[in-house]
C-alpha cells in the first residue's frame, strides 16, 4: 500500500502543473453553477486550490473498487483537488481501516472519502478527523450518518434489490428455490439489498412461488465463494437460482457453474463486473446480470467532496452541487446523494463495456 | 536407507525399527477413522454429497491443499517450517495468469514447469535464509510472506487474470476425470505418492527425520543438515509452485490477493494428520489425508446446512486433538522404553 501511494502521488503531482488551470477553470464553473444553493455565497472565488483528497477503499487491488477510484482520481482532478490520495488495507476486515483514517488525520488531509467495511467500526477515528477540519464522504458502503457528511450510493439500494429478483425471476420462470450467495456476512450494502429482496419476494404476488431457501457468505474471496456455491447444490438439490450481489461472489459461482453439471440448469445472476463475467455470459451459465457504471460512483464522490471543502454544499437536505460532465446531483434525506439507475448486462450489449 | 544407524543416532523414542510402524499407524489412523466416518454420515443425510458431482467436488477441493500439506510435511519433519507457500502459490498462480495472457498458446507442460521452477526458486530463497542465517525458519518465512505477499501486490496491483483469458484445454484440467479423478488431482495423487516413498525409502528423506529428531547428532554422524534442509525447502517451494498453477486451472480469478491465508490452513492440515510440529516425526500421507479431511469437513458441513461459523471451531478442536494423541502416544512411549531399558541393566 505504501508505494501504491507514493506511485499516485507522483502521478497526480506530475499531472497537477498541466492540469491546473484546467482544474481551477472547472471549479469555477462548478462553483457558479451551484450559486442557486443557500449556502453557496462563499463559493466560486474562494474554492480552495491547495485542497487534499485521499480515497480509503474497502481493500486495495480489488478489480471493483479499483474501477471506482479511476473515476475518483479523474473526478478529484477535475473537480480541482491539488493531490488526490488512495490508500487502504489490503483485506476487507471491520477494523483495518482504522489506521489509515488516523494517518489521513494527522496529514491535515481536507477530505476523506471512504467505503466502510463496518458501519461502526470507523466512527471514532472518522470523528477525530472531522474535529481536524476533514469532511467525510462516504461511498459505495455507508457508515453510520452521524459519522459522515454525506453518503453517495451508487443507486438507490431498493432498485438495486429489485432488479436482482427481477432478473432471477425471470430466468427461473417465476418459481422454485433459490438461494443467495453474497459478501461477507457484516458487509453493509449486501445485507441492505437482501433485506429488500426479502421484502419483495415476501410481498410482490408475481414472486409468491419463488422460495429463498439460503444465504450463504463467500467473503469475497474467490476460493471460498466457489466453494459456498458448491455446497449450496449439495444442500439444495431443487435450486432453481443463485442471486449473488457482489462481482467476486457472481464470478465465482459462475466459474463452477459452468465447470460442473449444473450449468445452464441452474441460473445465476447478480451483480458483476463485464469483464469478468463476459466468457460466462458467451458460454451461456449467465443470461443477464446487473451493475452501475462503477466510475461515475467514485467520480461523483469527488466532486461532493470538494463542494464540502468549498463550502458549497454543508450535506443538508436539499443542497445541490455539480458533478462535472455527470450533471446536478442533489442531497436526499440522510445526506445520501444517488449516481444513477443500474445497468443491465446480457450478450446483445456486453460487450459495449469495459469494466 | 539403513533404519539401524538412524536409530542409533536417535535419542529420541520416536525412530526405529519395528516401533517405528506401530507408531506411524497410530498417528494416522486417527485422521483415517475420521475421515471415513464423516464422509458416510454425511452420505448418509445426504446422498448427493457421494454422487458423481459431489466426489469430483471432494477431490478438487483438496487437490491445492494436499499438495501444499505434502510440501509443508518435509520441511516440519526437519524440524522447520514454512509459512511463505500461500504467497508462493499466489505469486505462481498470478504468474501462470500472464503467461497464458501474454501467450495463451504456449504448451500447458511448459507452463507447469515454469511455474514449479518459479516455486523452487522463491522456496529455495527460504532455504538459503534459514541454512544461512541461522534464524529460525519460522521467523523467516513470516519475513518471505509478506515480501513475497509484497511482490504480488507490486507486479499484480488491481489486475485479474480471469479463466475466461486461459486456454480452454487449461481450464479442462479440472474440469475432465480419468478414472473418476479429476486431472489435477490425479497430477496431486501421484506427487504426493513419489513424495511418500521418497521420505520413507530414500536415504535423503530419511535423513529428514534425522534432522528432525536431534540436528546435532545428525551433523555429528555426518548428515549435511544444511544441505538437506535447503532442499526441503526447495522442493516445498516447487510444490507450492505446482498448486499455485493447478490453482489458475481451477478457479477464476488469480490476482493480488490469491491464496492469502493459505499458510495455517497447511499448517493445519499437516498437523491433523499426525506431522508433529517440533519435527521428526509424521508422514506425508498423514499430512494428505488431513488436508482431505480439512476440506472435506468444510463441504460436508454445507452439505448438511450446517452453519459455516461452526466449522473454524471444528477444525480448532481437531487439531487440539490432533496434538493430545500425539502427546499421550510419545509418554506411552517413552514409558515403553524405559521399561525395556529397565530391563536391560
Amino acid at each position: 500500500m505504501f508505494t501504491q501511494r507514493i506511485s499516485t502521488t507522483r502521478r497526480i503531482g506530475s499531472l497537477t502543473a498541466s492540469l491546473a488551470i484546467a482544474a481551477l477553470a472547472l471549479t469555477a464553473c462548478a462553483g457558479s453553477d451551484a450559486g442557486t444553493t443557500p449556502s453557496a455565497g462563499e463559493s466560486g472565488g474562494s474554492a480552495k486550490t491547495d485542497a487534499t483528497i485521499t480515497f480509503i477503499p474497502k481493500q486495495l487491488n480489488n478489480p471493483y473498487t479499483d474501477v471506482v477510484l479511476g473515476g475518483g482520481k479523474e473526478g478529484a482532478t477535475a473537480a480541482g483537488f491539488a493531490t488526490a490520495n488512495v490508500v487502504g488495507p489490503l483485506e476487507a476486515s471491520a477494523s483495518s481501516q482504522v489506521s489509515f483514517i488516523n494517518a489521513e488525520t494527522q496529514a491535515g488531509t481536507n477530505a476523506i472519502v471512504i467505503a466502510a467495511n463496518d458501519p461502526d467500526a470507523v466512527c471514532s477515528a472518522l470523528g477525530e478527523a472531522r474535529t481536524a477540519g476533514a469532511k467525510i464522504v462516504a461511498f459505495d458502503s455507508d457508515t453510520n450518518p452521524e459519522c459522515r457528511d454525506v453518503f453517495i450510493s451508487q443507486v438507490v439500494a431498493k432498485d438495486v434489490a429489485l432488479i436482482q429478483t427481477k432478473l432471477i425471476s425471470e430466468q427461473i420462470g417465476g418459481k422454485g428455490e433459490i438461494a443467495i450467495l453474497s459478501a461477507t456476512a457484516n458487509a453493509t450494502n449486501q445485507n441492505e439489498w437482501i433485506k429488500f429482496m426479502e421484502e419483495e419476494l415476501a410481498s410482490n404476488p408475481d414472486y409468491k412461488d419463488i422460495k429463498l431457501v439460503a444465504k450463504v457468505y463467500g467473503d469475497d474471496d474467490d476460493a471460498k465463494s466457489f466453494q459456498e456455491a458448491q455446497g449450496l447444490m449439495q444442500a439444495h438439490p431443487n435450486l432453481k437460482g443463485i442471486i449473488s450481489p457482489t462481482t467476486v461472489g457472481i464470478a465465482s459461482t459462475a466459474r463452477y457453474l459452468s465447470t460442473s453439471e449444473y450449468k445452464g440448469k441452474v441460473a445465476l445472476t447478480g451483480l458483476g463486473l463485464p469483464n469478468e463475467m463476459r466468457s460466462f455470459v458467451k458460454d451461456g451459465t449467465v443470461t443477464e446480470f446487473a451493475l452501475w457504471d462503477p466510475a461515475q460512483l467514485g467520480e461523483v464522490a469527488a466532486y461532493a467532496a470538494k463542494a464540502l471543502v468549498d463550502g458549497t454544499i454543508t450535506g443538508a437536505t436539499g443542497d445541490k452541487f455539480t458533478a462535472g460532465a455527470l450533471g446536478e446531483r442533489t442531497v436526499e434525506d440522510g445526506g445520501l446523494v444517488i449516481v444513477g439507475p443500474p445497468t443491465v448486462f446480457n450478450k446483445d450489449n456486453i460487450d459495449e463495456y469495459d469494466f | 536407507m539403513s533404519a539401524p544407524a538412524i536409530g542409533t543416532l536417535n535419542n529420541s523414542p520416536k525412530q526405529g525399527g519395528k516401533s517405528a510402524s506401530a507408531w506411524l499407524k497410530l498417528r494416522e489412523l486417527p485422521v483415517t477413522v475420521a475421515l471415513v466416518v464423516l464422509v458416510v454420515v454425511t452420505a448418509v443425510i445426504n446422498p448427493l454429497f457421494l454422487s458423481p458431482q459431489g466426489m469430483k467436488d471432494l477431490l478438487l477441493n483438496a487437490t491445492i491443499m494436499m499438495l501444499l500439506a505434502a510440501g509443508q510435511t518435509m520441511v516440519i519433519v526437519t524440524r522447520n517450517i514454512d509459512l511463505s507457500v500461500g504467497s508462493i502459490l499466489g505469486l505462481v498462480a498470478f504468474g501462470t495468469g500472464s503467461i497464458f495472457a501474454a501467450n495463451p498458446n504456449m504448451p500447458i507442460v511448459l507452463v507447469v514447469l515454469i511455474g514449479m521452477v518459479f516455486g523452487a526458486v522463491l522456496g529455495s530463497l527460504n532455504g538459503l535464509l534459514t541454512v544461512w542465517a541461522k534464524v529460525p525458519s519460522l521467523v523467516i518465512t513470516l519475513g518471505t510472506l509478506y515480501v513475497f505477499r509484497g511482490l504480488n501486490n507490486a507486479w499484480a496491483g488491481p489486475k485479474q487474470h480471469f479463466a475466461g483469458d486461459r486456454p480452454q484445454a487449461f481450464g479442462n484440467l479440472s474440469v475432465n476425470t480419468v478414472l473418476g479423478m479429476p486431472i489435477i488431482t490425479l497430477v496431486a495423487v501421484i506427487v504426493v505418492i513419489i513424495l511418500a516413498i521418497f521420505m520413507i525409502g530414500s536415504r535423503p528423506g530419511r535423513d529428514l527425520y534425522a534432522i528432525g529428531s536431534d540436528p546435532e547428532a545428525a551433523k555429528l554422524f555426518g548428515i549435511n543438515v544444511s544441505r538437506r534442509v535447503f532442499t526441503a525447502f526447495l522442493i516445498n517451494g516447487a510444490l507450492a509452485g505446482l498448486a499455485g498453477v493447478l490453482y489458475a486451472s481451477r478457479f477464476n480469478a488469480v490476482g493480488a490477493t490469491t491464496g492469502s491465508g493459505l499458510e495455517l490452513d497447511v499448517v493445519a492440515a499437516a498437523v491433523v494428520g499426525g506431522v508433529a510440529i517440533f519435527g521428526g516425526s509424521g508422514t506425508v500421507i498423514g499430512a494428505t489425508i488431513g488436508a482431505i479431511l480439512l476440506n472435506t469437513i468444510t463441504s460436508s458441513l454445507t452439505a448438511l446446512r450446517v452453519d459455516k461459523f461452526w466449522q473454524q471451531a471444528i477444525v480448532g478442536v481437531l487439531i487440539i486433538t490432533a496434538i493430545l494423541i500425539d502427546r499421550l502416544a510419545s509418554l506411552r512411549h517413552a514409558k515403553n522404553l524405559r521399561e525395556k531399558e529397565g530391563r536391560n541393566v
